[in-house]
């Protein structure tokens, strides 16, 4: 096991560092000049090279990526180009508004997928089963930017049952829960059709095998045979689908966030690129990158712990 | 084929895709109305027995500019899903053929760095580095398809390089890319097929996500998903604007995801001694 996590632990270094590699290097062939665009087309040549050596510009590349990189380790994401504010404050703010939205759309997901792929299992063949496997197809099939503005335009505009889009803070939680209730609805439904999908199946898997029988035949009930046996063998690839939805969620909301105009992460890099303010774009796509080799990193783990077949094939 | 056709996902799934791969190809030839001329006066119209899906902002026929969109929608996909394959597959057969080298290690290392980047994330950046287009928009989805065809064919080449054949064609002399090109190809096109038809329909989504955002094909070319963006404002005057596009990117992804899990079902011997 402390091999297994060793090895582990170096292909996330390496991954990190060739992630940084990447993203460092296509961030520096965006045109434009960061120093010029901060002073405006009226600055003078003079006023322009003092700000690019002020933040390292006239250095080379790979002393430029050395700063942002040991910045990074030691919390320091840089300087906003055009805000003049750290970055790492300006990704604490937010934060708090794309990790709420991912784990709430996450729960919302593993809330409807979980009964609906069971029942589809159970009832295989069924009109139930039918239903499951058809709302699930559409689910996957609808964008879900589009899926967003058929719901503003009904729950919103027609009946103001909820807000349009913004975000009104922590301080008052309900309406922030509120407010992030139709963004994450949009967000998990096409998870939660993939979800679904994978649970029935996997559950399929598992209710085939000969343990399966060998429980009725020593008296379970179906419903106990599938509580207590089949579940918990079919949770490792529905859990691999779940971690990787986590990080889908968390970067894959920029669309959303902007439809529904949410100060999240993914409108803050948006903003970012239109505004040529790399290091907040590098930085804050490092961050993303990271939690998603993260958050891998820790389901390989969970399921060698798990599972100690999965061990030796790594 | 014929026995694909007796399952009524790939048919339904067929009639779909095919619709729309047709109305691409006529639009070509014919379309009720062009998609380019501005005709204020007949703006905003619902849908009657001229303009079927009624106009948009500018007077333009929907129904037109939805059979010209399909164009876009499927040649970017096309596009994308080639890449995909082009690079991806012969990645994968050679990190099979040298199992444990170091060169299928880097292949896959490198696979799993890809998968790591949230793909939507590095498309918008791709864009926003070389400018927002359809060529970069296919370029930024097709990256992502590496990965998947190359680990797809990696996997099914790799159980049959322990077959008695492939041994049988090494013994012969034949050399490990003769193997990989010969052998081991033809016997993954069932796989790739089944995962081509689902990337395909990805492609069809994220080109919408592109183009919704302003970061896909630019006017004047019509595209899915620029119409959705163009329709947001008017949703609440003007419906139709939004529900044609939207069902025709539902349609077609449906269609292609139907014909993707009715050809697995029908590859996958395991699947078929299930369904008995």
């Amino acid at each position: 096991m402390l091999i297994f996590t060793l090895k582990r632990l170096l292909s996330l270094g390496l991954s990190l560092i060739a992630a940084s590699v990447a993203i460092f290097f296509v961030v520096e062939i965006i045109p434009g000049d960061p120093a010029r665009l901060m002073l405006g087309i009226n600055a003078t040549q003079d006023a322009v090279d003092a700000l690019r050596t002020q933040m390292g510009l006239d250095q080379g590349l790979l002393s430029r990526y050395w700063l942002w990189v040991s910045g990074l380790l030691q919390g320091d994401f840089g300087i906003s180009y055009t805000y003049r504010v750290p970055v790492a404050e300006m990704v604490q703010g937010r934060v708090w508004v794309s990790l709420p939205l991912a784990l709430y759309a996450l729960l919302l997901s593993t809330a409807i997928a979980f009964p609906i792929g069971i029942i589809a299992a159970a009832k295989r063949g069924s009109w139930a089963d039918w239903l499951v496997m058809g709302g699930t197809q559409l689910g996957v099939a609808i964008p879900n930017f589009w899926f967003a503005m058929i719901m503003v335009s009904i729950l919103a505009l027609k009946y103001h049952l909820f807000s349009a889009g913004g975000f009104p803070g922590w301080d008052e939680p309900l309406a922030a829960l509120k407010a992030l209730t139709l963004p994450a609805v949009v967000l998990a439904l096409p998870q939660a059709s993939i979800l679904a999908r994978v649970m029935r199946s996997s559950l399929l898997d598992t209710l085939s095998e000969d343990f399966m029988r060998t429980a009725r035949a020593k008296g379970r009930t179906a419903r106990g045979a599938m509580v207590h046996h089949a579940l918990r063998n079919a949770m490792i690839p529905v859990l691999t689908i779940i971690g990787l939805q986590f990080s889908f969620l968390l970067a894959g909301a920029i669309i959303i966030e902007k439809i529904f105009f949410l100060p999240g992460l993914g409108s803050m890099i948006f903003t970012a690129i239109t505004q040529r303010d790399l290091i907040v774009v590098e930085s804050v796509v490092m961050l993303l990158v990271f939690a998603v080799i993260l958050v891998t990193f820790l389901v390989d783990i969970t399921y060698a712990m798990v599972d100690p077949r999965l061990r030796r094939r790594a | 084929m014929k026995r694909a056709f007796k399952m009524p996902g790939f048919t339904i799934g067929f009639i779909l895709a095919f619709t729309f791969a047709a109305a691409a190809l006529i639009s070509f030839i014919w379309s009720p109305f062009g998609t380019d001329g501005v005709d204020i006066v007949n703006k905003l119209h619902t849908p009657d027995a001229t303009n079927w899906f009624g106009t948009d902002h500018l007077g333009r026929d929907i129904f037109s500019m939805i059979m010209v969109g399909a164009r876009t929608s499927i040649a970017v996909a096309i596009v994308a899903v080639g890449i995909g394959v082009l690079l991806g597959v012969p990645l994968g057969l050679a990190a099979a053929a040298r199992k444990g080298s170091l060169l299928d290690e880097v292949i896959m290392r490198g696979n799993d760095l890809i998968f790591a980047f949230p793909a939507l994330l590095i498309a918008i950046l791709i864009t926003a580095v070389f400018g927002p287009s359809a060529i970069n928009a296919i370029i930024a989805i097709g990256i992502f398809n590496i990965p998947v065809f190359a680990r797809l064919s990696r996997g099914g080449a790799l159980s049959l390089w322990t077959r008695d054949f492939v041994l049988a064609a090494r013994v012969s002399g034949k050399s490990r890319v003769r193997i990989s090109f010969e052998h081991i190809l033809p016997n993954i096109t069932n796989l790739l097929i089944v995962q081509g038809t689902i990337q395909f329909s990805l492609g069809i989504l994220a080109e919408a996500a592109l183009s919704y955002i302003g970061l896909g094909a630019q006017p004047p070319i019509p595209s899915w998903g620029r119409m959705l963006a163009d329709s947001q404002t008017m949703v609440s005057f003007a419906p139709h604007l939004a529900l044609f596009p939207g069902l025709a990117i539902v349609l077609t992804v449906l269609g292609l995801n139907l014909m993707g899990d009715a050809l697995r079902d029908l590859f996958d011997p395991k699947l078929r001694r299930d369904r008995q």
